[in-house]
């Protein structure tokens, strides 16, 4: 453990971790709202994707980080307006049409990225830079780790509680852990069930596009095929080991990302070893993590389903 | 006449080429307690479902204090002031008391005070008599008081005009005398209540009038006061009702051929469902199960079955121990058949055609198959032969068997269930939702198996039908068997004891 | 005209099909592009080309047999998302059998590959059934976990312990020839791993239409509830059916390795396993449907490449268009023909016709 050696390289790796992490959390935050209203979004993968690729054109085009994540947030919104359409409008199978989405959004990607960004596609895009808190961030350790980040990395200190907020405390929450749950009920009090899962489904994907803004604007700052590389999935991962509350899913997150950093040091660490053993360590741990604690979790009852009134 | 309460004016609604409903009049007047009596599929819940705002009708009006109204969704008829409370409890199990409460309650804001809500949730309560606790979740709630829920959620929302869909199914006896107690209270305090019902009793104890509907129709309106039951027993089925016995010869053998002992198994959620039952059944006897529903019987036929495991006790079919034994084998080596109460979601595979659901039983055998390979022409005449044979209704055994109506579904199922010439034959409530025809069909089917020395366990909610064609009835309560007596015996007010739980000595 | 209306419906997703190819037309349109000539190059050399021919059959292997390894487990109800995952253990296990077992007869060396293929996706299948089926944990989830670890474990061992020495990316030793599967088209690379993979789909077929296995499964799919009650030990099937697709799609590797590439190529499958999802809605879960529908997406693919050579189209262009054909395809499927609602909608149009042609609107004739 020679990493841990001195202070430096301990808030190296911690500010790798939440840096690291940034991104799964949007996505599983996105990935909380729309199970709770019983729409498993399998398509967060692509909605990483989509959100990338419209930083990546905003800030080329525009020239500006915030045009980025503006032209990022609109190209998730419009995924999920089209997810929303065909799963509760049409009610076409929920994996079916989340599965298509994410092949469409990696195809399109690729294709509109090379049209759009072209020969440019190497060149360093404009980014968000870290904003020092004055006083918090002076704080030994946990300040350089947790307050000298980027903007969005502080949204996402906002998300999580105001995520928890919004479903426990207010009553737009509570339609929604009520239609995931049993939305017969809730129709029946007059709570739309396809409205209120259309808003959750759409405002999902724009979560998990910030997750995609991030991971442009924020870290590497230009757009590559596929970049999303699966990031989507292990939030899903993080969205079951935390039971559906964004608080224990942002440990999850944190969990995840903290593997993931651990994999990073150690191909680091060790160039002699082929780097795929190590790149595999945060899929094994969330396989690991569900195997062992997903079995006894109850998710929402009604996930998954597609619901008519009236219907059987 | 009084404007003010309900009026409905020729309300039709028809499904398809059904027509469900067929001009029905009616009018509850302020502060009554208006009674809905019909049979299964007369239209009672498509009517309150209009009322309710969750179907439109096809023509007719309705008039809320005089006033016509058109009711386009539930959040409507709340906004008049009309509340529902479905038969099936449409409660979020989940979240507590009052979440469920304040659900969907308009002009919350941002910020969802359950403190607040809950304070003046117990003052509603308490003027009401009702005693809850507003903080509690509601799966870890009794069913009566989950009704109580259910009401005050209705209340809560200043409802006028409570709507209760066969309120008493749900319940056990001894909780019903205490919520019409609580349908009394609403009453003095002002509500209009519509109770849908086919329990004369209830009707009889706390209803102002009753409307009767059959098959769409309205084909009584009086009042309560004064007309005795049998007449509107008469009304609501069309003609006199006898409860028929039907022709038994009695029981022939004296072999007994099921041995339970002391079964005990636990449900999906894990609590203790059946707490040690035991009893015998003889070979062509029918031995029935009374009780309310959700007391146990459900594991029992499944742990007869093999559907569920066990936890602890023995089967034994004529003297062997078939207790660890799979379906499959209790199916096919032992002969056991099960009519399931869920036709659709267990007996039988809706998208299929019909000649296949009449295989579903024994498609690895002949004459389905013969080793590994279908035999399809064989089974399809094997299927048309069952239709002719149980009087099956369709188009053709190629027709999805979705598109049969229930008492067709139900003697294909039975057809299926008998054939195979089975020693135990399991059945769960099988007339629910049948109408008279079916049902009768349904029992003589079930005597003919009994003719034929078959040992039969039917379970059933419905005591009329039990107290017809059973030799003894079995009263199970909370998981365990209360008594066993002989329909001769069944008296209401001993059955009515036995199913509240007040154990007497067993007559094994 | 209830029967062409029915004809029409039955149809839909070549309808789809059409219709997303319509929208590629546009997406080709952006770059510039005249669609016409850019559909005319891809279909032109991926199917009426001898080499394009042969080029698609060889992609048509690995993308007919993960469209089966996907289409079975989804007739009982379980997605599997895994055929990547399952595809790279094929390749993985039979490549080492072929590199590390000692020499012998290739008419024992190469059933031996093709048998530890299937036993290595077999068991990327055996993981997640067992966990779906005795854990309840979401298998989709799981598969796709199951992928990464698999893409990785096949690059860590092409680029470690079994990389060629001096080779500039991660790959192995070459197999040697005489375990290479027969070519179907002289001289290109069109090899047996198709016609073994259409066998199959027939022997799926087969099973699933006339057999008491396949009724039983077909029952699991259509509703588990009803399968336990007949009999049927339904966690027992799922395993094993999740263990045939794996099997099958780790046959759709040990092809690709044997009969194409010859050698552990890290990364050597471009998401062959997420195009036999798009198969298998292509196909409507058919498995002789599922053929046609990979000829077809194999097509594409190679003609992607062909159209990118002739008229300088990025070939990306055609992933695109293979989603919005999965989009589309399943959203065709979500309109249900109803018999009597067509036959309603008729009678009324007859009706308002010989009314209109009289002239005359019969008020008594309308009920409301």
């Amino acid at each position: 453990m020679s990493w841990a050696g001195d202070i430096s390289s301990l808030v190296d790796f911690f500010s790798t971790v939440l840096r690291l992490s940034t991104p799964i959390v949007f996505a599983a935050l996105g990935g909380v709202l729309a199970e709770r209203a019983g729409v498993f979004n399998v398509s967060l993968e692509g909605c990483i994707l989509g959100g990338a690729f419209g930083a990546a054109t905003g800030a080329y085009l525009l020239g500006t980080p915030v045009g980025g994540l503006v032209f990022g947030i609109l190209f998730a919104f419009a995924i999920g307006c089209v997810l929303a359409g065909l799963a509760v409008g049409l009610g076409i199978n929920q994996l079916v049409t989340r599965i298509a989405i994410n092949i469409l959004v990696l195809g399109l990607t690729s294709y509109l990225a090379r049209l759009i960004l072209g020969a440019d596609a190497t060149s360093t895009l404009p980014g968000f830079s870290p904003v020092e808190i004055p006083l918090l961030s002076s704080i030994p350790v946990i300040g350089p780790v947790l307050f000298n980040q980027d903007p969005l990395a502080y949204l996402m200190y906002l998300l999580v509680p105001l995520a928890y907020w919004f479903l426990y405390r207010t009553p737009w929450g509570l339609n929604v852990r009520a239609i995931g749950d049993y939305p017969v009920a809730a129709d029946t009090v007059g709570v739309s069930v396809p409205g209120i899962r259309a808003v959750c489904v759409i405002a999902s994907c724009v979560l998990g596009g910030l997750g995609g803004c991030y991971l442009v604007l924020c870290q590497v700052f230009v757009f590559t095929e596929n970049m999303s590389a699966g990031k989507g999935w292990i939030a899903l991962a993080a969205v079951i080991l935390g039971r559906w509350n964004p608080a224990l899913v942002f440990v999850a997150c944190i969990f995840f990302a903290f593997s993931e950093a651990l994999q990073l040091r150690l191909q680091f660490n060790n160039p002699d070893v082929p780097y795929q053993l190590f790149s595999m360590v945060p899929f094994v741990a969330s396989f690991v993590a569900l195997v062992a604690f997903a079995g006894r979790v109850r998710p929402p009852a009604a996930i998954g389903t597609k619901y008519v009134r009236g219907g059987k | 006449m009084t404007a003010q309460g309900l009026r409905l004016e020729k309300i039709s609604k028809t499904f398809g080429d059904f027509k469900a409903l067929d001009g029905v009049d009616m009018t509850v007047p302020q502060g009554t307690v208006h009674a809905i009596l019909g049979e299964n599929g007369a239209g009672k819940t498509t009517l309150m479902n209009i009322l309710y705002g969750l179907y439109q009708p096809d023509g007719g009006r309705i008039l809320i204090d005089g006033v016509p109204q058109r009711i386009t969704s539930p959040r409507r008829a709340m906004e008049l002031g009309i509340g529902m409370i479905h038969q099936h409890l449409m409660l979020v199990e989940t979240l507590t008391v009052v979440e469920n409460v304040v659900l969907g309650l308009l002009g919350q804001g941002m910020r969802l005070s359950l403190a607040e809500h809950a304070r003046k949730l117990e003052a509603l309560a308490k003027s009401f008599g009702f005693d809850i606790d507003p903080h509690q979740e509601v799966w870890k709630l009794p069913m009566g008081m989950r009704q109580r829920v259910e009401i005050l959620k209705v209340l809560y929302r200043d409802a006028n005009l409570i709507i209760l869909d066969e309120p008493t199914s749900v319940l056990a006896p001894s909780e019903v005398e205490g919520f019409l107690e609580g349908l009394r209270r609403l009453r003095a305090a002002g509500k209009t209540i519509i109770f849908i019902s086919h329990k004369l009793d209830e009707v009889a104890a706390v209803a102002d009038r009753v409307t009767v509907l059959r098959r769409g129709a309205v084909s009584a309106d009086l009042a309560v006061a004064g007309t005795p039951p049998s007449e509107m027993a008469r009304m609501m089925v069309g003609r006199d009702v006898v409860l028929t016995t039907l022709e038994k010869v009695p029981s022939k053998s004296d072999e007994v051929l099921v041995r339970i002992r002391d079964l005990k198994a636990r449900d999906n959620r894990g609590n203790q469902a059946l707490k040690g039952v035991s009893f015998d059944i003889r070979a062509g006897e029918i031995l029935g199960v009374a009780g309310v529903d959700g007391n146990g019987q459900a594991e029992l036929a499944e742990a007869l079955t093999g559907l569920r495991q066990a936890e602890d006790g023995t089967v034994e079919l004529s003297g062997e121990d078939v207790s660890a034994a799979s379906v499959y084998e209790r199916r096919h080596r032992l002969g056991i058949s099960f009519v399931p109460e869920d036709r659709h979601g267990t007996g039988l595979v809706l998208d299929l055609p019909v000649y296949q659901n009449a295989m579903i039983r024994d498609f690895r055998e002949a004459p389905f198959s013969s080793g590994p390979m279908l035999r399809t022409a064989s089974a399809r005449k094997v299927a048309e032969d069952w239709v002719n044979r149980y009087d099956v209704r369709l188009q053709s055994v190629e027709q999805p068997i979705r598109f049969l109506s229930g008492g067709n579904q139900q003697k294909l199922i039975f057809a299926r269930e008998v054939e195979c010439r089975p020693r135990l034959l399991v059945i769960m409530q099988p007339c629910k939702g049948l109408d008279v025809g079916a049902i009768e069909a349904v029992h003589r089917t079930v005597l003919a198996e009994r003719e034929r020395g078959t040992a039969i366990l039917y379970i059933s909610t419905e005591l009329e039908h039990i107290l017809s064609v059973c030799d003894r009835v079995a009263v199970m309560c909370a998981g365990r068997i209360t008594g066993i007596i002989s329909p001769e015996e069944a008296t209401s007010e001993r059955i009515g004891a036995l199913i509240g739980g007040l154990e007497e000595e067993k007559v094994a | 005209m209830l029967r062409a209306i029915q004809g029409i419906y039955m149809l839909r997703p070549v309808w789809a099909v059409l219709l997303s190819l319509l929208v590629g037309a546009g997406l080709i349109a952006i770059a510039g592009v005249n669609p016409g000539e850019a559909y005319a190059a891809l279909f032109g050399g991926a199917f009426l080309d001898y080499y394009g021919l042969a080029s698609t059959l060889a992609k048509m292997s690995p993308i007919l047999l993960a469209g089966l390894a996907v289409i079975i487990p989804l007739r009982v109800g379980l997605l599997n998302i895994g055929a990547e995952g399952q595809i790279y253990m094929g390749g993985l296990f039979s490549s080492m059998a072929a590199l590390l077992l000692p020499e012998m007869s290739p008419f024992v060396l190469v059933p031996l590959c093709v048998l530890a293929g299937a036993v290595g996706g077999g068991l990327w299948g055996l993981i997640p059934g067992y966990l779906k089926a005795y854990r309840g944990i979401n298998e989709v989830i799981i598969t796709i976990l199951l992928n990464f670890i698999a893409i990785n474990l096949v690059s860590y061992v092409a680029g470690g312990p079994m990389m060629q020495e001096g080779a500039p990316y991660p790959y192995s030793e070459e197999i040697r020839e005489g375990l290479w599967l027969p070519y179907i088209m002289p001289q290109t690379d069109a090899h047996l791993g198709v016609v073994v993979g259409i066998a199959l789909c027939v022997v799926a077929w087969f099973v699933f239409r006339f057999t008491t296995v396949g009724f039983g499964l077909g029952m699991i799919g259509k509703n588990p509830a009803a399968a336990t009650y007949s009999g049927i030990r339904v966690r027992r099937n799922l395993v094993a059916v999740m263990y045939v697709a794996g099997a099958i799609g780790g046959l759709a590797g040990t092809f690709e390795v044997l009969g194409l590439k010859h050698r552990l190529y890290h990364l050597f499958s471009p998401g062959y396993g997420f195009d036999g999802i798009v198969v298998a809605f292509l196909a409507q879960l058919s498995p002789l449907m599922a053929p046609v529908a990979a000829f077809f997406l194999s097509g594409l693919k190679v003609g992607g490449l062909i159209m990118q050579r002739a008229v300088g189209l990025e070939s990306t262009v055609v992933e695109a268009i293979q989603g919005l054909v999965i989009i589309f395809v399943a959203a065709s499927l979500a309109f249900r023909f109803d018999r009597g609602n067509w036959r309603r909608f008729l009678e009324r149009r007859r009706l308002l016709d010989t009314g209109l042609a009289g002239g005359i609107t019969n008020n008594s004739g309308g009920k409301s």
